[in-house]
């Protein structure tokens, strides 16, 4: 298993249960910081439940997850909570406030958690926005009347809001259509790598196979909440497990 | 064979009835635990000001037609049924003291919670549980911030400051209804239908409302916010979460209408 120094997310023998039925099994590994790593699975295979656990919105039933360094069960649910805003997360189906337009949406963690001014907020905003290709004329409409591509777009840039120092990607191009899915894969290559003045660590959860080998520094494989294999994207093409090989075939 | 038969018909039943109970006060106890988490946010920063006064607005400002009409059409028929029986053995005149008191401590804060559940109620867990389905509740606990402080303190808070002044409302244009139907088509005079309201009216009597009224907002949003947490499984959830949330929050507040009565009117 790939080990890192100084990872940016570190599973020390986790394990979650739930009655009888175990989701994740005993895993031991680590995230690289300033890299993206994608982790591959079926449906079913815990991909979901370990970012959970990753935000701690999860506790393991046993083991310890280090996050920068820090272990997650050490910290109290206002620590927590606060904790969390090292993270940005682009969720499966963007999860924008559906009664907020996407400068709104954007904007609502600047107001919550800073102490920018409205128009310092309003540039901010403007800023992010048109760096995820997102025009002017679409700034005050709602989620509603934005597409499935759009509505990422704007989940990334709310994401990306508070600077975060990991972003979480939770089957980003599912549901889109090829030519969204490759601007949607860019954009989180831009984000991953334009940010030369402090680290940014990229974790994917998906099934998308094509996408993974794109644009991942490292793949990970769960499958049945244990990772079986674990390699630089290089390796990962030419892995000789059988169930991976039968994935990438797909 | 057939004695089996009843033996296991009567067995199933029983353990049917034995879970809704386990179930039931399984449902209790989560809503006691959530009424809990209420409190201890609702006095935790930040303070979302801006939330409750839009809460405030919804629950209250967008409310007042309906209450408008409901309590004129309330007093109207009120004064009607009453005058009828009361002429019969010349106590007519009481018509206006009889409606305003059955306002007062029944029928507004009655009404009005029954009106608001299902208004308020069901907005606040259709709301809460197409957020809770679309993944916008796990967004907020992401970015670090208590949905339950978010979402529910604000509504619970307004629900209880808003349902007592609808009520009051709601007292006023029915008492505005049975003077216009007592006085103008009933012909009862108007100087009797006056005097009579103040000999027999109490501030006590609108304390009991007001106050019903207060408890009838708590619960109906916490009935509604808890609810809209609960919901699962996409718009099918939604529908049932919101039915739940009419459902209980009416039944609550005619079970709680008269255990407060057999309370308040001891102590007022």
């Amino acid at each position: 298993m790939l080990t890192f120094e100084n990872p940016a997310i570190s599973f020390k023998n986790v394990t979650k249960q739930f009655g009888e039925h175990v989701i994740l099994k005993d895993l031991n590994f680590d995230i690289a910081r300033n890299k993206i790593t994608t982790i591959l699975g079926f449906s079913g295979a815990g991909k979901s439940t370990l970012l959970k656990h990753i935000l701690g919105i999860v506790q393991p039933t046993s083991g310890q997850i280090f996050v920068l360094g820090v272990d997650l069960a050490t910290l109290d649910k206002v620590q927590l909570r606060e904790f969390r805003r090292n993270f940005g997360m682009l969720f499966q189906y963007a999860a924008l406030f559906d009664s907020f337009t996407a400068e709104e949406n954007v904007a609502f963690p600047l107001k919550e958690f800073t102490k920018m001014t409205e128009a310092e907020i309003a540039v901010k905003v403007k800023e992010l926005l048109l760096s995820v290709g997102i025009k002017e004329e679409s700034f005050k409409k709602l989620p509603s009347e934005l597409s499935g591509g759009m509505r990422k777009r704007v989940g990334l840039a709310r994401g990306l809001a508070l600077g975060p120092d990991i972003m979480l990607y939770d089957e980003p191009t599912t549901g889109l259509d090829p030519i969204t899915t490759k601007m949607v894969n860019n954009l989180i290559v831009e984000t991953a790598t334009n940010h030369k003045d402090r680290e940014m660590t990229s974790v994917i959860i998906s099934h998308d196979v094509r996408a993974t080998l794109e644009i991942s520094d490292y793949v990970a494989f769960l499958d049945r909440g244990t990772i079986i294999e674990y390699l630089p994207v290089a390796d990962f093409k030419n892995s000789t497990n059988p169930l991976v090989q039968e994935f990438l075939r797909l | 064979m057939i004695i089996q038969k009843i033996e296991t018909k009567i067995k199933t039943r029983i353990e049917d009835l034995g879970k809704y109970v386990i179930d039931g006060v399984d449902g209790l106890g989560a809503i006691t635990l959530f009424t809990a988490r209420f409190f201890y946010w609702s006095v935790k920063k930040p303070f979302r000001n801006h939330l409750l006064f839009e809460q405030l607005y919804f629950i209250g400002n967008k409310s007042m037609m309906i209450i408008l009409l409901a309590g004129m059409f309330t007093g109207m028929v009120l004064a009607t049924q009453t005058y009828f029986g009361f002429k019969l053995i010349n106590v007519d005149s009481l018509v206006g003291a009889i409606v305003a008191i059955s306002l007062s401590k029944e029928l507004a804060p009655v009404l009005t919670g029954l009106i608001v559940a299902g208004r308020a109620g069901s907005a606040m867990a259709a709301q809460i549980g197409s957020m809770k389905v679309t993944e916008q509740i796990d967004a907020l606990e992401v970015m670090g911030i208590n949905s339950v402080q978010y979402l529910a303190v604000p509504r619970i808070i307004a629900a209880t400051i808003a349902v007592p002044m609808l009520s009051i409302v709601f007292l006023f244009i029915g008492n505005f209804g049975s003077w216009l139907v007592g006085t103008k088509t009933l012909m009862i005079d108007e100087s009797l239908f006056f005097s009579k309201l103040g000999d027999f009216m109490y501030v006590a009597d609108i304390a009991q409302g007001v106050i019903k009224a207060s408890v009838f907002g708590f619960v109906i949003a916490v009935i509604g916010t808890y609810f809209g947490f609960q919901v699962e499984k996409g718009a099918v959830g939604v529908g049932r979460g919101t039915n739940l949330a009419v459902v209980w929050g009416m039944i609550s507040v005619l079970i709680l209408d008269y255990f407060l009565t057999s309370f308040l009117v001891k102590i007022l």
